[in-house]
């Protein structure tokens, strides 16, 4: 065959590592880009994590039974309930998909930074878990016949779901490591998780409710310092996780 | 090319590789031997930069692990038992991926030049998913050596495979051989072995335990080597 | 295998003397308070348990750390030592605190930030013990153990705060101004002294166990070495 020719005329690398910082961004978008491919194709992630969504907002319409009124107030709850339940799911497959196919040595393998798989994972989740968000929240109002279209909403579903993303990623890739992969995940996170529950409920049921900023400020405040210090948090300690 | 000196490896109180001798020269292609569990998937992981040596000196292209470990993974490149492909991407997506991560310039021509390759040409838009075996572990070579790796590490690429696939496998191997790399491959299979490798190591209980190059063997001498330094 | 050491024999017979010491001073030496009766004595052990229960959250977070710079496998085992025991008197100090309740505030339990926190501390021991439970490698085993720590640590003061937005009905002894707070007193000298004792006595009975429980953890060790030694 000829190819072998060809294949060495072909210079493989830019002239020395003369564009590193533009190298991490593009790894990063290789990766997200890969996840999001690959999920379009196959559609398990999100499939599950939509219709374990809507089971759960049925179950509970079925164990609590509410007249229109309470069901204003206990809408934040159930909704963050079920993103909390239903975010595992995602984080465990997308974790799980590395791990099954030994494919995380392949990023491993790849002359970029630890970070890299972090951050990339981090972006595809958020992702996912906000297309889910997406599409549970009409629904949610439809069924409940509660308006949701609420800007304020929007934006602690967003800080909600970066925070509980940032500290489930680095979680999930400890988990899917063990042999208790499936139930070890919601053990490790719901603990941690708790203040920004707290915080994206009150905050939620605040705007809801039309309460003024003032009022919904503290909880903001702490969605914000908590995705801060804990995706900073992460990222240190990311490396520790990936090794061997 | 490849120095390793006293290499020693533990997993909590068990010890799997006991001080290490090995050295490769450029364009050497070493045949590692030895029965299962002596450490040969260990030594391999430690020399991809994947594990971590808990004691010793391991250099490759003069490049320090794990301190220079990201020198040495950009002229790494490594096949091991799972093809590491997504089966959900096609076999051009899965090489234009790798090609990303490796910052590979003129990545269209490359990948076309790999797929030719290793004999995909026609399956370049098809789903990994739908690949067999064989055909997985064509392309996963050819991601080894997308980014023209100095080193190509292969961790028992036989595995799995039947006696066409293992043929072309040996051809994909010869191609990508030819050009002076620098091989280290375990196997189980002394025959396959035979046919490539310039220099036979056995490996066993932690140690290398005899090496031997490939002109000082006679003809099925292979086997009789092997089985004498066992004992 | 070698006997205990004489300085920790010392400081069993040292525990176990100050602690009778201490029950003396609650029940003797202390005055009755007035409003709640004798059940306030049990405020003395309670807060120290609690105060035990901290310290060693703080002392796993700091072997966590050490664990992640040095590698070394004894500050693993100072980190499940820690763990194990703050969770034990932790559940202790839930459950003289829920005493102290019962006839103080009408119930066994409340939702307020302090004893919501505790819980959640609690539930992140359990959560750090089953996850070293489920990982064979006993380096990853301490890795991931560390790491949930530092995580656990962080999350923590923020679980508090965000709990304790709401009004809270627990009793600040030392300051505190909230005035709907029942159950809260003004110490005389005598409770002082027991207090600060307590609290001392179950720093030194801590210690004691941290030291007792790191042995055995390594005498574990060893004996796996020996184990694998035989084979």
């Amino acid at each position: 065959m000829n190819v072998r020719s060809q294949v060495e005329k072909i210079p493989a690398h830019p002239a020395a590592s003369s564009i590193p910082f533009r190298h991490y961004f593009q790894a990063i978008g290789a990766v997200v880009w890969k996840d999001l491919v690959a999920e379009m194709r196959s559609r398990e992630l999100l499939s599950g994590m939509l219709v374990f969504s809507l089971l759960v907002i049925l179950i509970f319409n079925f164990a609590l039974e509410l007249d229109a009124a309470t069901r204003v107030s206990v809408t934040a709850g159930v909704l963050w309930v079920t993103f909390t339940f239903a975010g595992t799911l995602g984080l465990n497959r997308s974790m799980a998909v590395e791990k099954d196919n030994g494919c995380l040595d392949g990023l491993l393998l790849a002359p970029v930074d630890r970070s890299v798989i972090y951050f990339a994972k981090v972006i595809a989740n958020l992702v996912f878990i906000l297309l889910v968000a997406a599409i549970v929240l009409p629904l949610y109002s439809i069924l409940y016949n509660v308006n949701l279209f609420n800007l304020g909403l929007i934006w602690v579903i967003f800080l909600g779901a970066v925070g509980y993303v940032s500290v489930g990623t680095l979680l999930a890739s400890m988990a899917v490591q063990a042999r208790t992969r499936d139930i070890l995940l919601p053990i490790l996170l719901f603990p941690i998780v708790i203040p920004l529950l707290v915080a994206a409920v009150k905050a939620s049921s605040g705007f809801l409710q039309g309460l003024e900023l003032a009022a919904i400020q503290p909880w903001l405040t702490l969605l914000v310092v908590y995705d801060v210090i804990f995706t900073a948090v992460a990222f240190m300690v990311f490396d520790y996780v990936v090794e061997e | 090319m490849i120095e390793v000196h006293r290499l020693v490896k533990r997993f909590g109180p068990k010890v799997i590789l006991r001080g290490v001798e090995f050295r490769v020269v450029p364009g050497e292609f070493v045949a590692l031997l030895g029965p299962n569990g002596a450490g040969k998937t260990t030594f391999l992981r430690i020399l991809s930069s994947l594990a971590r040596p808990t004691l010793g000196d391991v250099r490759i292209s003069g490049y320090a692990l794990p301190g220079q470990a990201s020198a040495v993974r950009q002229r790494l490149g490594v096949v091991s038992h799972q093809p590491l492909l997504y089966g959900d991407l096609t076999a051009e997506e899965n090489l234009r991926f790798y090609g990303r991560m490796y910052a590979i310039t003129d990545l269209d021509q490359r990948v076309h030049a790999i797929l030719d390759l290793v004999g995909l040409a026609n399956r370049r838009r098809d789903l990994v998913r739908t690949f067999s075996r064989g055909m997985a572990q064509r392309l996963s070579i050819g991601r080894s050596v997308l980014h023209d790796p100095e080193v190509l590490l292969l961790d028992e690429p036989y595995t799995g495979l039947d006696q066409d696939a293992c043929d072309m496998l040996d051809g994909v191997l010869r191609q990508v051989t030819s050009r002076g790399r620098t091989v280290v491959m375990t196997s189980h299979d002394l025959v396959r072995a035979a046919n490539l490798a310039s220099r036979f190591d056995v490996l066993s209980r932690g140690v290398i335990l005899a090496s031997v190059a490939r002109q000082a063997l006679h003809q099925d001498g292979l086997l009789t080597f092997y089985r004498e330094a066992l004992q | 295998m070698q006997a205990q050491p004489r300085v920790l024999t010392i400081l069993d017979y040292a525990s176990a003397l100050l602690l009778t010491l201490a029950t003396g001073m609650v029940f003797f030496y202390a005055p009755t308070e007035a409003v709640m009766g004798l059940v306030q004595k049990v405020f003395y052990f309670h807060t120290a348990t609690a105060w035990v229960g901290m310290l060693s959250f703080t002392v796993s977070l700091g072997a966590g750390i050490a664990y992640l710079r040095t590698g070394n496998r004894r500050w693993d085992l100072v980190v499940l030592a820690s763990v194990e025991i703050g969770m034990v008197f932790m559940l202790i100090a839930i459950i003289m605190g829920s005493i102290w309740a019962r006839p103080i505030w009408n119930t066994w339990w409340t939702w307020d930030p302090r004893l919501t926190t505790v819980t959640i501390m609690e539930l992140i021991y359990a959560a750090y013990l089953m996850l070293r439970q489920g990982i064979e490698d006993p380096d990853r085993r301490a890795r991931f153990g560390a790491v949930y720590v530092i995580l656990g640590f962080v999350s923590v003061p923020l679980t508090f705060f965000s709990i304790r937005i709401f009004r809270t009905i627990h009793p600040v002894v030392i300051g505190g101004s909230d005035p709907q707070a029942t159950g809260s007193f003004d110490m005389t000298a005598r409770m002082l002294q027991t207090f600060l004792t307590s609290l001392v006595v179950f720093s030194l009975i801590y210690v004691d166990m941290l030291w007792h429980r790191i042995r055995l953890g390594e005498l574990a060790d060893k004996v796996e070495q020996l184990k694998l030694r035989l084979s």
